[in-house]
This record gives C-alpha cells, sequence and structure tokens, in this order.
C-alpha cells in the first residue's frame, strides 16, 4: 500500500490566508450557535417576553441584502477589470454597511421605546446580546471593505491578483447570510 | 516586517502553484537541482534579525514552540505547587501550618489555620492552570508548533505573525491568571468550572471579586491565542503538506494535532459565549445566568436566569476540552511507541478513524457532567450511551498501542517509557469513565474524589505523561543535546509510582461519599475514616513533585550541558530528522525533501535498516541502506542522490 513511488500533488489546495478566513467564520458560526441554542434553552424554561421585531430590522435585512448583491457585482467587475464599477460598487457595500449600522441602532431605539430593555428578563437581553454582537463582527467587515476600496481607489488590484477582493467578498456575503439567520430566528423565537 | 518574513510569505504564496511544475521539472530531468536552487540562494542572502526578533517576538515555529514549553513549564510549577500546598492542608487540617506562612503568608491566620477561602482559591487556580495554561497550551502550543511544519515539510506556519501573537496573547493571558495569586482579596474560588451565582456575583466570596474579573480578562485573551493557534495549525495542515506527503501518509502526530486544532475551533467559541454572557451579568446587571437570590437576607434584582444555562454552554466546551488536552499526547504516543518498539504502528487507519471519532463524539456528551442537575432521565440516558460509545474508539487506541508493543524489538528509552505509562494510565483511568459515564453510578459518585481520581489519571497524567514522552523524545531536535536517560528513568518511576500512589486510593474514598473541594476532611463522622490516607495521599504527592524536580535538573541541565545529539538519534523515519542540528528559520537549508512513504516503516522485509525514513523512495533503498548514518541524503523519485545536501556536511 505504502510503495507507489508516484506523487501525487493534492488539487484542492486552496490559498492559506482562505482557509485562515474559512476556519475564522466557523468559529464565528460557533459563537452564534453557542447563544442561539442557549436562547432555546432559556426560552424552554418559561417566563419568556413575546414581542414584535422593531420594524427597522425588515429595512435593514433589505439593505444588507442589497450590499451583498453590490459587492459581488464589485467582485465581478474586476474579474472583468472593469475598475470603474469595482470602485463604485465597493463605495455602494460600505455606505450600506454603515447605514445598516445605523439601522440596526434605530431598531434599539425602537425596541426601547416599546418598552423592552436590555437589564430585564434574560429574553430581552438575548435579542441585544445577539443583535449586538453582530453589529460588532460588521464593523471588523466594514474596515475590510475600507481597506479594499481604498486599494481598489490605488489601482492595487488586477483579475489575477484579487485576494483581497474575494476574501472580503466571502466574509460580507457571510456577515449577510449571519444576519438574515438571526432575523429569522428571532422572529420565530419572539413572536 | 523582516525580509525573513516576507521571504517565508512569498514561498508560502508562490508554494501552491509551483510545487506541481516543480514536480514535472524534476520528472524529466532526474535531479532536484534547479528546484532547490531558489531557496537556498534567498536564505543564503538573510540578513541576520536582531536578539528581540530571534528570541522574543520570533515568528519561527520552532521557537514559539520553545516559548510554550518554556513558559508552560513554569505554569506547571506554579500549579504543581498550589496541589502540594493544599495537599498539606488536607492532610494535617488541625495542625498549625505556620511553616508555610513564607509562601502563603496572610492566609495562613495567628493560629496557623489555612484561610478557607483560599483553599478554594488554590483548588481553582491549580484546575484552570493545569487545564489550560500546562495541557491546552503547554501541549498542544508546544508539540504543535513544532511538529506540524517539520513533520510536514514545510518550511515555517502558514502564518508565522499569527503564530507570534498566539503565543504572546497566551503570555499575557498566563502574566494576569498568575498575577490574580497576589490579589489582598485572593485569585478566583469558585472552582475552575466557575459556575455562576459564585462566578456571576462579584459580592458572592472574595474571590468573586477582583480574582474572578481577572480570570476572565485572562481567559478572554486565552482563548483568543487559542484560536489564533488552531486556525494556522489547521491552514497549515491543509496547504502546506511537503510533496508526497498526502493525508494518509501523515504521522499520528499531526492528525491527533490537527483534530485537536479543530476541535479547539469548534469549542473554544462556545465558552466565549459563556464567558460573554457572565461578563453582561457580572458587570452589566442582566439576569441570563441569576435568578431570586438572596445575599445576608436581601434579595437581588435579577430574576429569570438559569445557573443550569452557564452549564450547558460551559461543557460544551469542557468536555471537547479532554480530548483538546488528550489527543495530542495520544498522538505523539503512537509516533514514540512505534519509533521505539522498531514496528509499524498496528492499525494506522483505525488510528485516524478512533481519533475522528473521539473529537465527533466529544461534542455530543457535555451533559454528562451535568446528571445531577435535574435533567429529564429519558435525556440523561441519550448522554449516557454517547458517552460509553467513547469507550470504543479508547479501546481501538489502546489495543493499537498493545499490538505495537507485541512482539516489538522494545527500545526502553525514557520516552517509551512514559509512552507505556501513559497506556496504562489511559486505561486505568479510562475504566473509571465508564462508571462515571453511568448516570446511575454518577449520581453517588458526583463530586467525590472518584470523579478527581478519574480524571486526574485519564486526563492529567495521561496528558502529562505524553508532555514528557514528547519533550525527552524531542528535546534531541528542539536543543541539539541529549537528556540524561539515568535521571529520565528516575523521573519516570518517581511520578509514575506517585502517580499511582496518589490517585488510586481516591477512588475508594471517593465510593465512601467524600466530597472533593472540601477544606478539611475532619468535620463530619464519615470522614473522619480517612485522616490518614490523606496524609499518605499528601506523602505520594510531594513524592510526585519531587519526582519533577528530577526533570527539571535533567531538563535545564541537559540544554546547556547535554551530550551532542546525533542528527536522529533513535533511528525515527519522519521530516523532522532529516534537517540539520539548531535548524534556521525555514527549517531545510536546501530544498524541503518529498516523501514517498508512510511515517512508519519500521523494520521494513528487504531493507538492513530497521527503519526506512518517509524521504527515501524505493530506487534508493539500496543506497541509502549503506549510508543511513547520513540522516539527511536526498535523493529524488528515481533513487538518484541529489547532488546539493548541504545539511550532510554538518
Amino acid at each position: 500500500m505504502q510503495q507507489e513511488i508516484k506523487i501525487e500533488e493534492p488539487d484542492f489546495r486552496i490559498h492559506p490566508k482562505k482557509v485562515v478566513l474559512w476556519v475564522s467564520m466557523v468559529s464565528i458560526v460557533m459563537i452564534f450557535a453557542a447563544l442561539s441554542s442557549a436562547l432555546m434553552v432559556r426560552q424552554g424554561e418559561g417566563n419568556w417576553n413575546y414581542f414584535k421585531m422593531p420594524p427597522m430590522f425588515w429595512i435593514t435585512s433589505g439593505l444588507i441584502l442589497l450590499s451583498s448583491v453590490t459587492m459581488q457585482w464589485s467582485l465581478v467587475s474586476l474579474k472583468r477589470e472593469s475598475f470603474p464599477n469595482l470602485v463604485t460598487g465597493l463605495w455602494i457595500t460600505a455606505l450600506l454597511g454603515v447605514a445598516f449600522l445605523a439601522g440596526q441602532f434605530m431598531g434599539w431605539m425602537e425596541l426601547v421605546n416599546m418598552g423592552v430593555f436590555f437589564r430585564d428578563n434574560p429574553s430581552n437581553s438575548f435579542l441585544y446580546i445577539l443583535t449586538g454582537l453582530h453589529g460588532l463582527h460588521l464593523i471588523g467587515g466594514l474596515i475590510a471593505v475600507i481597506w479594499v476600496l481604498v486599494k481598489a481607489i490605488l489601482f492595487r488590484y488586477r483579475a489575477n491578483k484579487m485576494l483581497g477582493v474575494e476574501l472580503c467578498a466571502t466574509y460580507w456575503h457571510f456577515m449577510g447570510a449571519l444576519w438574515i439567520y438571526l432575523f429569522l430566528f428571532l422572529l420565530y423565537h419572539y413572536s | 516586517m523582516s525580509s525573513e518574513t516576507l521571504d517565508l510569505r512569498e514561498q508560502l504564496e508562490e508554494a501552491p502553484s509551483i510545487a506541481p511544475a516543480e514536480h514535472a521539472h524534476s520528472h524529466h530531468h532526474g535531479s532536484g537541482h534547479d528546484e532547490s536552487h531558489d531557496s537556498h540562494s534567498e536564505e543564503d542572502e538573510l540578513p541576520e534579525v536582531n536578539f528581540i526578533r530571534k528570541y522574543v517576538f520570533s515568528t519561527d515555529h520552532k521557537t514559539i514552540a520553545k516559548q510554550f514549553l518554556i513558559s508552560g513549564i513554569i505554569m506547571a510549577i506554579v500549579g504543581l505547587l498550589l496541589s502540594v500546598l493544599f495537599r498539606i492542608q488536607l492532610a494535617w487540617p488541625q495542625e498549625d501550618l505556620g511553616i508555610l506562612r513564607p509562601i502563603l503568608g496572610k492566609w495562613i491566620n495567628e493560629s496557623g489555620q489555612l484561610d478557607p477561602e483560599f483553599y478554594l482559591a488554590m483548588v481553582t487556580m491549580h484546575g484552570t492552570i493545569m487545564v489550560f495554561f500546562v495541557l491546552t497550551a503547554g501541549l498542544s502550543g508546544t508539540f504543535s508548533n513544532f511538529l506540524i511544519p517539520l513533520q510536514l515539510g514545510a518550511r515555517d506556519m502558514a502564518s508565522g505573525f499569527i503564530n507570534m501573537l498566539s503565543y504572546w496573547f497566551f503570555f499575557a493571558s498566563a502574566v494576569i491568571m498568575t498575577y490574580s495569586l497576589f490579589l489582598e482579596t485572593g485569585p478566583a474560588g469558585g472552582g475552575w468550572v466557575i459556575y455562576p451565582p459564585l462566578s456571576a456575583l462579584p459580592q458572592a466570596i472574595s474571590g468573586s471579586g477582583m480574582g474572578m474579573t481577572l480570570w476572565l480578562i485572562s481567559m478572554a485573551l486565552f482563548i483568543v491565542s487559542s484560536l489564533l493557534g488552531a486556525i494556522n495549525y489547521i491552514s497549515t495542515v491543509l496547504n502546506l503538506r511537503t510533496k508526497g506527503m498526502s493525508m494518509t501518509r501523515m504521522p499520528l502526530t499531526i492528525w491527533a494535532f490537527f483534530v485537536t486544532a479543530i476541535i479547539g475551533t469548534l469549542s473554544f467559541p462556545v465558552l466565549f459565549s459563556a464567558a460573554l454572557l457572565l461578563i453582561f451579568d457580572r458587570s452589566f446587571g442582566t439576569s441570563f445566568y441569576l435568578s431570586d437570590i438572596y445575599i445576608a437576607g436581601k434579595a437581588l434584582e435579577n430574576h429569570g436566569g438559569s445557573p443550569i444555562l452557564f452549564q450547558h454552554l460551559f461543557w460544551f466546551l469542557g468536555h471537547p476540552e479532554v480530548y483538546i488536552v488528550l489527543l495530542p499526547a495520544l498522538g505523539m504516543t503512537s509516533e514514540i511507541i512505534s519509533t521505539n518498539a522498531r514496528k509499524p504502528i498496528f492499525g494506522y487507519r483505525a488510528m485516524i478513524g478512533s481519533i475522528l471519532g473521539i473529537a465527533f463524539l466529544s461534542f455530543i456528551v457535555w451533559a454528562h457532567h451535568m446528571f445531577v442537575t435535574g435533567m429529564n432521565p429519558f435525556l440523561g440516558t441519550v448522554f449516557m450511551l454517547l458517552t460509553l460509545i467513547i469507550a470504543v474508539p479508547s479501546a481501538v487506541k489502546t489495543f493499537n498501542y498493545l499490538a505495537t508493543l507485541w512482539g516489538g524489538n522494545i527500545r526502553f528509552t525514557t520516552a517509551m517509557l512514559f509512552s507505556i505509562g501513559l497506556v496504562s494510565l489511559f486505561i486505568t483511568g479510562g475504566v473509571t469513565g465508564i462508571f462515571l459515564g453511568n448516570a446511575a453510578l454518577d449520581i453517588p459518585l458526583h463530586d467525590t474524589y472518584f470523579v478527581t481520581a478519574h480524571f486526574h489519571l485519564v486526563m492529567g497524567s495521561a496528558s502529562a505523561f505524553g508532555f514528557f514522552a514528547g519533550v525527552y523524545h524531542w528535546f534531541p531536535k528542539m536543543f541539539g543535546k541529549m537528556m540524561n536517560d539515568r535521571l529520565g528513568y528516575l523521573h519516570f518511576w518517581l511520578t509514575f509510582i506517585s502517580v499511582y500512589l496518589v490517585f488510586f486510593p481516591m477512588h475508594f474514598m471517593g465510593m465512601a461519599g467524600i466530597p472533593r473541594r472540601y477544606y478539611a476532611a475532619s468535620t463530619f463522622d464519615f470522614t473522619q475514616g480517612f485522616t490518614n490516607m490523606n496524609i499518605f495521599i499528601t506523602l505520594s504527592a510531594i513524592l510526585g513533585f519531587s519526582g519533577q524536580l528530577v526533570f527539571l535538573y535533567n531538563f535545564f541541565g541537559s540544554i546547556f550541558k547535554g551530550k551532542k545529539a546525533p542528527l536522529n538519534p533513535w533511528n525515527s523515519n519522519t521530516l523532522e530528522w532529516t534537517t540539520p542540528h539548531n535548524p534556521q528559520h525555514g527549517n531545510w537549508e536546501g530544498q524541503i525533501p518529498a516523501v514517498y512513504r508512510w511515517p512508519y516503516d519500521y523494520s521494513k522485509p528487504g531493507v538492513n535498516n530497521d527503519y526506512l525514513p518517509q524521504h527515501i523512495p524505493d530506487g534508493a533503498i539500496q543506497d541509502w541502506d549503506h549510508n543511513p548514518a547520513n540522516a539527511s541524503l536526498l535523493y529524488d523519485e528515481n533513487g538518484n542522490r541529489v547532488a546539493d545536501t548541504p545539511a550532510a556536511h554538518h
């Protein structure tokens, strides 16, 4: 079995930095999986507050989905070496990201106006923890988008040199997917 | 960033695309000369890096491994010393312990009695330091860092910078944890599992205040360190294996480190989540874990929380953590037993399968730590069943070790003794796991000395034995010197005997119902029968501690005065032994050896030597057979000697 001389190079090797990103995203998934299951265990014990999600969360969901589209558009533009579109796409993505964060904050305000306070029943606290932690991770993504945007403006990317944009896009899509998951999860568990 | 790092990074970035081309190239010409050219000439031009970059903020995985090793040893001394101190309290609770005042200061009161809260703090810190700082960071940090690139044929980790960060996060975390021992109010005292409410209410006990805060800060840094390390290990194993090193040709050490890293990335974030909610409860007035609590007759505002929730989250990390601690030790044992029995490891694929099986099962058994929390008996049965299934892959590993030893031409090196010792402890401690995994038996045994005995044997001591085995085995590669064998034997026998003398009697105490974590066993009638046994255990613990002094003397003495090590002292098959003495950053001076076989070709029929390294192609067996002493001879895949083998000059 161990005797063959033939050397096979595995073809599946991908760039180490992509592996690093994927493994990091798995870690982030585990953070939210832990909090989600904690929420479910806690809800199962009763004494749970039910309330309507703030309308703002619907709008921010739309914003983040749209930003994923523009991010992907940037990536495709880079593949076609259409640099103005790359820069425009990244600008829109960054602005949508900022708008998303602002919207999340306004969503929190709406919650406070509804009488859902952070320091109260854990059902309330969980909502803030999950959305807040997602927001923090999204800020990380936003910094990456701005970093990539600056490098794009400086013409640092080419169709054969686009690792930074790829990594950024992967993480940004991940943030979008994570929010959609969280929003559906919260809708299900609070109504 | 120095040119050294840049050079390595360039090499890493180009490696995936260049490797196949190189392969085709050398295949046609029958010589590896050209491919060795680029890396070699670049390294000749490396500027001297300054002292700080070389020994302090180093990005070289070998230096980082040594940093982890030395830090781990220092933390182990602290952790062991704490255990000796509280063992003294347990043996002589009524006596005047004034002689400990130089160490414990104000924690010994005027009449010579140890402060009970500080006793709890010492138990807590002993557990925390040993589990996380010694057996997680000290073990994985040392050997994953050292062996993954060397055994895979990589010049360094995927990211040397992240690797360096990983160490310094660990360093900061260790400093903070050690510092908390000297707080006015004492370190955290709620047990290493930091269950709320003791950990969630700063006013609960004196260790719940600043001590607990520092514990959480330290552990947050520790989690970051572990994740950075694990991310690096995973991407290195997936991406930077040398030519021919397929996943099924990796040494079992690497398999164990790889799976350990995966377990770490999946479980440490959960501890992070648990700690995050705990921090909010402590400092921001939420009630995730708190409900209806009275302190000194006054009701707290918190309501609606559940302390059991914390236990679920904690043990979702806590149980995989057991295997984060144990798997690297088992991996190194596989390597050391095969090497020193001069036999191929028995059941290589079964070993990989059992590592994966243990890793998978470790995530779905956490509630066996919580049988007494009033869980649904049906749920308890499910967790019991899953827990007992772990016996299957564990038994596969044990039988494979024994089958590897069977009929082997065994060399009793110190590393081999510790590896066999590990197998012994793994069996002894594993058998009691069957007892404790059973919900009906666990309920009377829960939180007794039976549990203490079980996990100290199977997790604590077995992993420590793996750690020692690894140190003795890879010391020649780390420091270029041999450790003294006689002192090694003395260390082994003192440790092996004292471990059994300490923990075996604890089973009987546990079955008699003596609870763990109690300040003194003299308070109740039913505990008083064990006074003499406590003295016996403490004396054995002191014996074991003195055994470790032998190790320290041997370890540090050998670094400076040890015999110079040959290139391949154990006649081992893996790639790390093809590097020159004290390898530079980049490991191989010339080209990286390619791999033509699995790592366990010991006593292969038709080969004169009783080993056949991974980098020897079939066509070169004859030639190599006559020159085995030259550990760094390189061949191309047609069996021709590669002319440029600078390592051979050493």
